[in-house]
C-alpha cells in the first residue's frame, strides 16, 4: 500500500512538474518566435514609392489610428494631412478638379495647407511632414 | 448749472467717506482720459428712463457712435430742450418703415463702413427690401421683422459674440420671437411652430444640442437679409449646399425631370423641411413608411428597385453592425483593435456611401458600392472573431497551465508529508 | 530517473569532489518554530527577481529603447509578438510583487532582530539591494514611454533636484539634460538593464552567501528553548522543497494576475500635451510622495519639500545602521522601544499610502 501511494505520487509529480515545464517552456519559444510583421510601428509610415505616385492625386494611409491622406499636388509637391474631417470624422479626399480637399458628408472644403475653407468643419485638418527617403515617402507627425 | 450744484454736494457729503474717494477717483480718471460726457446718457440715466434693451456691449458704443448717431440731436448740451431739438436733427424713436433706411445711412455706404471693418459688406439693406420681410414693410405692414427686430436697438453685437442674437445658436430663438407667435403667423397663413419642429430635427439637434456650428440655423436655408422661403427650384440647392452628393445624385438621376414636371418639392418631398429627421433605411422599399410607396406600388419598376436597394442597404448595414459588435467586444477585452478600427471605418464610408448614393435611383451604383462594404465588415468580424477567439485561448491556456501547477504542487505538499511522517516514524 | 540521477551525480563526484557542495547544502538547517512563516519571504523575494531577470532579457529581444520606438515596440510585444502580453505582464507584475516581498522580508527580519550580532552585514547589504530594487522599479516604469510613466518621472527627477547642491547637477545627470526627453529615456534604460543588475547580483551574492555561511537566525523564545525541544529541518532538501512549493503557488498567481489584471499601456508620452489627471507615483513611493505632499511649503526658512527629502535620506541611513544601535530594552514596558518604533514606521508608511490613494 505504502509503496503504491509512493509510486502514484511520484507519478503525479511527474506529470505536475513536466506540465508544468511545459506551460513555461510553450509561450516562451512561442515569444523567441519572431512576428511575421516584424518591425515594430513607430512614429512614421512608409507610403509607397515617390514615383509610382502621380500628381495631382492622393491616397489614404495608415498611420498608427489615424488615416492619413497623402497628396501630390499638381507640382509635385507631397502633403500629409489628417484624413478625419474635424467636422463629423468623415474620411476626406483630394478633388483633383478644385486642386481641394472635400469631405463628401457636408461639402466642407479644406485648402491643401488643410484649413478649413468653407462648410461646416470648424478646424483645420491636422499636418503631417513628409520626407522621401530615396525615392520611399516617409509621413512622420509634425511636431 | 443744477447738475453742478448736486455734483458739488455730492462730493462734499461723500468724499470723507471711502465710496466718495472712489467716485472722485473714477471722475478723476474720465477727466484725464479727456472723453467728451455724452449727455444723452447721463440725463436718461440719473431720469432711469434708457432703453429696455441697453447694453454697455453694444458694438455702436463701443465705436464710439453716440445716440445722436441714430437718434440725432445734440449730446454735448446738458440743456433738454436744445439737446432734443428736432431742429438739431432729433428724430425721436425713429418709425419702423424708416428703420431700415436709418441703418442703412451708414451699413450701406462701403465708404464709411471701410472705416470700421475694411471687408464689411454693405448690401444688407438692398437685401433686405428683396426678402418678404423688406416686400412687405414698403408695403406698409408695420408687423413685419425689420432690421432691429433681430439685431435689436441698443444690444447690438457682432454675429461671432456669443451674447448677440444674431450667433449662430441663438438664431432660432430670435426668429422664434415673430414665428413662434401662432397669432401673428395666422394672419400670414404660416404655421407657427417652425422652432419646435426644427429643435426636434436632425439639424436642430446637431446645433442646439451638441452644439454642432456647422449645422444649419434657419437663415442657412432662408437666406437672413433676403430671407425667403426657398422655392421649388431653390430647394435642392439649398439643400445642396451641406449635402453636395445627394444633390448631384439627384440631380443627374432620371427622377429629378419628373420631380421638375410633378411640381414636387425636390429634397422637401421626402424628407420634409423644418422636422426633418435623419433618414433611416425604411424610407425606401415595401416599408410603411417609404416614400418611395408615395408615387409607385407594387409590380411597377420603380418599386422593385426600391426594394432591392432597400435590401442591398439593410444587408450592409447588418455586416457593419455585427462587425461593429464585435469590434466593442474586443476593445471591451483589451485586444488588439486597431486594424479592426481601421476596417470598420472604411465600413462606415461605405455605408454612408452606398446610403448616398440611393439619390442615383440606380441599384448597380448602389450595389457595387454595398458589396465593398460588406467585403470589408466581413473581413473586420474575422479579425474580431480572431482576437476574441484568441481572448478565450490565453484563458484556457491559463486554465490548463494552472491545472499543471496544481498537480505538482499537491503531489510535492504530500510527498513533503510523506517525507515527515517517514523521519517521525524513523 | 533515479538511478540515472544518482549515477550522474557518482560520476561527477568520482572526478570532482562534490563534499564541499554536499557539505554546503547540508550545513544548513532551518528552524521550526510558530514564525517559520517569514523564513520564506526572502525565498520568494529571490524567486521573482530570477523571474524579474528571466522576463527582462526576454523583453529585451524586441523592446527598443528611443523617444520614437520605446512606446511602439512595447505596444509591438504587447499586440504583435505571440505571449508578449505575458511576458511584459508578468515583469510588470513581479516587479510590484517584488517590492512587496522585499518590504514584508524586511520588516520580519526587523521584528524578529535577526540583524543582530553577528548579522548585521546581512541587514546592510538586505538594505542596499531594497534601495537598488526601488531603483530598478524607478527606472523600469519610465521604459514603456507612457504618459503616465513620462510624467511620474518628471515629478520623481524634480523631487531629487530639490537637494541641496549636489541636487540640481544629479537631477540634470539622471534627465540626462535640463528636461525629460529622449535623453533621459536612453539613460533610464541604460541603467536599468546594464548598471542595476551588475551592482544588485554583487550585493545579492553577498547577501546570501552571508545567510549560508551563517546560517538561519533563531529568534530569543526559541534560543531559550532547552537543546532537545528545538526542531530543526535541514535546508535541504527539506526546506527547499517547502520553498519550491511556495514558488509554484506564487507564480502561478503571478501568472493569473498577468492576465486578468495587465497593465495598460496608455497613451505615448508628449512632453506638449498637459499633465493627465492622477498623475501618481508607484506604489511603493506613494508614502514619500504624499508625505511631502502633505508638508508645509516652509517649515522655519527651510522648504518643508527639502525637509522631507532630508528626513528621508537621514531616516534610511540610521534604519540602514540599525544594527549598529543599542537600544535598552525596558523590562517593564509591554511593548520594547525597538518594536515600538517599528510599529510607528510601518503605520506610517501605511497610513500616507492609503492617504496617497485617498486624497
Amino acid at each position: 500500500m505504502q509503496i503504491d501511494r509512493r509510486k502514484f505520487l511520484n507519478i503525479l509529480l511527474g506529470i505536475g512538474g513536466i506540465g508544468g515545464v511545459l506551460a513555461i517552456i510553450y509561450p516562451v519559444l512561442s515569444f523567441l518566435n519572431p512576428p511575421k510583421s516584424a518591425e515594430p510601428k513607430v512614429n512614421s509610415v512608409k507610403a509607397g514609392l515617390n514615383n509610382d505616385f502621380p500628381a495631382n492625386s492622393s491616397k489614404i494611409i495608415k498611420f498608427g489610428r489615424q488615416p492619413v491622406i497623402l497628396i501630390k499636388t499638381e507640382d509635385n509637391q507631397l502633403k500629409a494631412l489628417s484624413a478625419s474631417c474635424t467636422h463629423l470624422d468623415c474620411i476626406v479626399q483630394y478633388r483633383q478638379d478644385t486642386k481641394q480637399i472635400w469631405c463628401a458628408c457636408h461639402n466642407g472644403t479644406y485648402d491643401l495647407n488643410g484649413r478649413n475653407i468653407s462648410g461646416p468643419p470648424p478646424k483645420p485638418l491636422e499636418e503631417y511632414e513628409v520626407k522621401v527617403v530615396k525615392d520611399e515617402i516617409v509621413i512622420t507627425k509634425a511636431g | 448749472m443744477r447738475k453742478r450744484f448736486y455734483y458739488i454736494i455730492i462730493c462734499l457729503i461723500t468724499s470723507l467717506s471711502l465710496f466718495g474717494f472712489n467716485l472722485s477717483d473714477k471722475n478723476e480718471d474720465k477727466a484725464k482720459a479727456g472723453k467728451k460726457e455724452d449727455h444723452c446718457i447721463t440725463c436718461h440715466k440719473e431720469m432711469e428712463n434708457m432703453p429696455k434693451d441697453f447694453s454697455e456691449n453694444n458694438v455702436h458704443l463701443h465705436a464710439n457712435l453716440t445716440c445722436a448717431s441714430c437718434h440725432g440731436g445734440d449730446p454735448n448740451s446738458a440743456d433738454q430742450e436744445s439737446a432734443m431739438n428736432p431742429a438739431k436733427g432729433f428724430i425721436g424713436i425713429p418709425k419702423r418703415k424708416d428703420i431700415p433706411k436709418l441703418c442703412g445711412k451708414c451699413h450701406s455706404n462701403i465708404d464709411y463702413m471701410r472705416t470700421y471693418q475694411p471687408r464689411i459688406a454693405t448690401d444688407q439693406v438692398e437685401q433686405y427690401y428683396t426678402s418678404m420681410h423688406g416686400k412687405k414693410l414698403l408695403a406698409g405692414d408695420e408687423n413685419v421683422a425689420e432690421c432691429t427686430s433681430c439685431h435689436t436697438a441698443h444690444n447690438i453685437m457682432p454675429v461671432k459674440d456669443p451674447r448677440s442674437t444674431v450667433y449662430k445658436l441663438n438664431i432660432p430663438n430670435t426668429c422664434n420671437k415673430c414665428h413662434g407667435n401662432t397669432d401673428m403667423m395666422k394672419k400670414y397663413n404660416l404655421p407657427g411652430n417652425p422652432l419646435e419642429e426644427y429643435t426636434k430635427s436632425v439639424h436642430g439637434e446637431a446645433l442646439l444640442k451638441n452644439k454642432d456650428l456647422g449645422a444649419p440655423a434657419c437663415n442657412d436655408c432662408h437666406g437672413n437679409h433676403g430671407a425667403m422661403p426657398p422655392g421649388i427650384t431653390s430647394i435642392s440647392h439649398v439643400c445642396g449646399i451641406c449635402h453636395a452628393s445627394n444633390m448631384e445624385y439627384f440631380n443627374s438621376s432620371k427622377m429629378a425631370k419628373v420631380f421638375q414636371e410633378q411640381d414636387f418639392h425636390g429634397c422637401e418631398q421626402c424628407h420634409g423641411n423644418h422636422a426633418i429627421q435623419k433618414p433611416n433605411d425604411n424610407m425606401i422599399g415595401d416599408d410603411k413608411e417609404s416614400k418611395c410607396n408615395d408615387c409607385h406600388s407594387k409590380g411597377d419598376a420603380g418599386f422593385d428597385a426600391s426594394v432591392k436597394i432597400k435590401g442591398l442597404l439593410v444587408n450592409l448595414k447588418n455586416k457593419y453592425d455585427d462587425a461593429n459588435a464585435k469590434y466593442l467586444e474586443v476593445k471591451q477585452k483589451g485586444m488588439n483593435d486597431v486594424e479592426i478600427g481601421f476596417l470598420l471605418q472604411d465600413a462606415k464610408q461605405a455605408l454612408i456611401q452606398s446610403r448616398t448614393l440611393i439619390h442615383t435611383f440606380d441599384t448597380a451604383k448602389v450595389g457595387t458600392r454595398t458589396d465593398d462594404g460588406i467585403g470589408i465588415s466581413e473581413k473586420a468580424s474575422v479579425l474580431a472573431q480572431k482576437e476574441i477567439d484568441e481572448y478565450y485561448t490565453r484563458r484556457n491556456g491559463f486554465a490548463a497551465a494552472t491545472f499543471a501547477f496544481l498537480i505538482f504542487a499537491v503531489a510535492l505538499y504530500f510527498k513533503i508529508k510523506e517525507k515527515n511522517i517517514k523521519k517521525k516514524v524513523g | 530517473m533515479k538511478n540515472i540521477g544518482s549515477k550522474l551525480i557518482a560520476w561527477i563526484d568520482e572526478r570532482y569532489d562534490l563534499t564541499p557542495v554536499r557539505n554546503l547544502l547540508e550545513h544548513k538547517k532551518v528552524p521550526v518554530h510558530k514564525h517559520s512563516i517569514w523564513y520564506y519571504m526572502g525565498g520568494v523575494t529571490l524567486f521573482l527577481f530570477m523571474i524579474q531577470l528571466f522576463t527582462g532579457i526576454l523583453l529585451l529581444l524586441y523592446y527598443r529603447p528611443g523617444e520614437d520606438s520605446a512606446y511602439e515596440s512595447v505596444r509591438f510585444i504587447v499586440t504583435n509578438v505571440k505571449f508578449g502580453w505575458l511576458i511584459r505582464n508578468v515583469h510588470s507584475w513581479s516587479a510590484n510583487l517584488l517590492v512587496l516581498f522585499a518590504f514584508i522580508h524586511m520588516f520580519s527580519v526587523f521584528f524578529s532582530k535577526a540583524y543582530e550580532k553577528p548579522r548585521e552585514l546581512t541587514w546592510v547589504t538586505g538594505f542596499i539591494i531594497l534601495i537598488f530594487t526601488l531603483a530598478f522599479g524607478f527606472s523600469g516604469y519610465l521604459l514603456p514611454w507612457n504618459e503616465l510613466a513620462f510624467f511620474a518621472t518628471k515629478v520623481g527627477t524634480d523631487i531629487v533636484g530639490v537637494i541641496p547642491i549636489i541636487g540640481e547637477p544629479l537631477k540634470v545627470f539622471l534627465r540626462g539634460g535640463e528636461d525629460v526627453t529622449g535623453a533621459t529615456l536612453s539613460r533610464f534604460f541604460g541603467i536599468h538593464v546594464a548598471v542595476l543588475p551588475a551592482i544588485f547580483t554583487f550585493f545579492l551574492a553577498l547577501h546570501l552567501l552571508f545567510i549560508q555561511r551563517q546560517g538561519m537566525h533563531e529568534p530569543e523564545h526559541f534560543k531559550n528553548l532547552p537543546e532537545e525541544k528545538k526542531k530543526y529541518i535541514p535546508f535541504f532538501p527539506d526546506f527547499a522543497l517547502k520553498d519550491l512549493l511556495l514558488w509554484v503557488v506564487v507564480f502561478n498567481v503571478l501568472i493569473f494576475l498577468a492576465l486578468y489584471f495587465p497593465w495598460e499601456l496608455g497613451n505615448k508620452a508628449d512632453a506638449f500635451t498637459p499633465a493627465p489627471a492622477g498623475i501618481r507615483p508607484e506604489w511603493y513611493f506613494m508614502f514619500m510622495f504624499q508625505s511631502l505632499k502633505l508638508l508645509p511649503a516652509h517649515i522655519i526658512f527651510i522648504e518643508g519639500e527639502l525637509l522631507g527629502i532630508l528626513f528621508f535620506g537621514v531616516a534610511g541611513f540610521v534604519w540602514m545602521l540599525i544594527p549598529y544601535i543599542k537600544i535598552k530594552n525596558k523590562p517593564n514596558w509591554k511593548i520594547q522601544p525597538l518594536a515600538l518604533i517599528g510599529i510607528i514606521i510601518v503605520s506610517f508608511i501605511v497610513v500616507m499610502t492609503v492617504l496617497g490613494y485617498l486624497l
